[in-house]
């Protein structure tokens, strides 16, 4: 969707604030937040796209004005609600009203370093071959779905070539919305600075995104 | 968003502090977490995650060739595996190239090697403006390329989480690999920084 998450080539929001010997957590409650975030995480009650869906379906203006560890909660909130978890009405009073919904599990701490090592691999058995190779000339679709997506906007209907050939991971565009796994063949598709920003910009630019090969597709104008 | 707003036993606290204390008591009523595995969680990322820094690639040609080929296997040889690092890419700095990582639609960054990302990193002045304009961005770092280097921006738009390797100082040879190490800072592996100069290592 076209979030305030995506902010590839905005502008105005000033300098970038660099703070020297930063702590992890720069109060209590962030450290609950990261902590509960993947607790509830671990239930398996959502996967990982579900949880960026939920964080960028946010108002754009509440996006922006939180911070990354606001932004947290707030997506857990929308989740459990979503999923049944815990109603609307449970987090206006603060405190559980029915009994709890059944989940798959439940992260116990002496579980928490082996769920933390084996972390959530997303790359899965490659059933076809892949449509690119590197070196390929591809166009990035136009594309402006409501839901989730991982091409952002900035590198949409552009030029670009193949660099690296990933393998085949999840497809967050359907994970996100818990339609399945539906994997397809990932790629690093770099391009020039002036493909994606115009004559004017950096000459000395390249940037990539990871693509999803539905993202793309063959140059038909590139001259072979 | 006004649904926790008004909590007169606990004025002092902001509304973030209430909902995320409001969200938390709510899960554990309902036994779907266990705060004993928050706090363990908390305490991992503070005290047994990253950053780690390593010079073995500036040392051990044969590491170095298998870091650039499957940093995966090569990180995790090293012991640092698991949440956020899955599928790992080391992208090498060179006098013709500087390398960058960003995340510009959420937050991605490789746990297991980095630790936590800082804020400015998650920011939206960093994660706009690193693919536009990262020269600008850098020089707000400190950092000024030679204007014949290519800048060469890797947006983690998908779950491989990338690493720069910094380019060795001139003036280190015959280091150790853990003196070496010492140059090394977590921003130079983001690419918002260089390796740090012999001097100011010694300083």
């Amino acid at each position: 969707m076209n979030g305030a998450q995506d902010l590839g080539g905005m502008m105005g929001f000033g300098p970038v604030a660099i703070e020297a010997d930063e702590p992890w957590f720069h109060a209590v409650w962030e450290r609950r937040a990261f902590g509960i975030t993947l607790a509830i995480g671990a239930t398996g009650a959502w996967n990982l796209d579900m949880s960026r869906h939920a964080r960028e379906s946010m108002h754009p203006a509440a996006y922006l004005t939180s911070s990354y560890y606001e932004i947290w909660p707030k997506g857990v909130e929308k989740l459990v609600v979503q999923t049944g978890l815990v109603s609307e009405e449970e987090l206006q009073v603060r405190h559980a009203l029915t009994p709890p919904a059944p989940v798959r599990r439940v992260l116990t701490v002496d579980a928490v370093a082996t769920a933390l090592a084996r972390g959530g691999p997303t790359e899965r058995p490659a059933e076809q071959p892949a449509r690119f190779a590197v070196g390929d000339r591809v166009v990035t679709r136009n594309m402006n779905p409501a839901g989730h997506t991982r091409l952002p906007r900035y590198a949409r209907a552009k030029r670009g070539v193949i660099e690296r050939v990933h393998g085949v991971f999840v497809f967050p565009d359907t994970n996100a919305h818990d339609w399945g796994e539906s994997p397809q063949w990932l790629y690093t598709v770099r391009f020039s600075g002036p493909e994606l920003w115009g004559a004017e910009a950096d000459p000395t630019l390249v940037v990539s995104i990871d693509a999803w090969e539905s993202y793309l597709e063959p140059d038909a104008d590139a001259s072979a | 968003m006004d649904r926790h707003r008004h909590d007169h036993d606990s004025s002092e606290l902001s509304d973030i502090e209430l909902r995320v204390r409001a969200l938390e008591s709510i899960l554990v009523e309902k036994d779907y977490i266990d705060p004993a595995a928050v706090d363990a969680l908390v305490e991992t990322y503070e005290t047994k995650v990253g950053p780690r820094n390593g010079a073995k690639v500036w040392t051990d040609p044969a590491y170095r060739e298998w870091l650039l080929r499957d940093a995966t296997a090569a990180i995790a040889a090293l012991g640092f595996t698991g949440r956020q690092g899955e599928h790992m890419v080391a992208v090498e700095n060179t006098p013709a190239e500087h390398n960058l990582v960003v995340c510009t639609l959420c937050s991605c960054y490789p746990w297991p090697v980095l630790g936590l990302p800082p804020v400015w990193y998650k920011s939206a002045p960093y994660r706009s403006r690193a693919v536009i304009d990262p020269r600008g961005v850098l020089a707000e770092f400190g950092v000024t390329l030679p204007t014949t280097a290519r800048i060469r921006v890797w947006d983690s738009t998908a779950e491989v989480r990338y690493l720069v390797v910094p380019m060795r100082p001139a003036g280190t040879e015959g280091w150790s690999e853990e003196a070496l190490a010492g140059l090394v800072t977590r921003d130079s592996m983001i690419g918002t920084g260089l390796a740090l100069q012999p001097e100011a290592a010694r300083a």
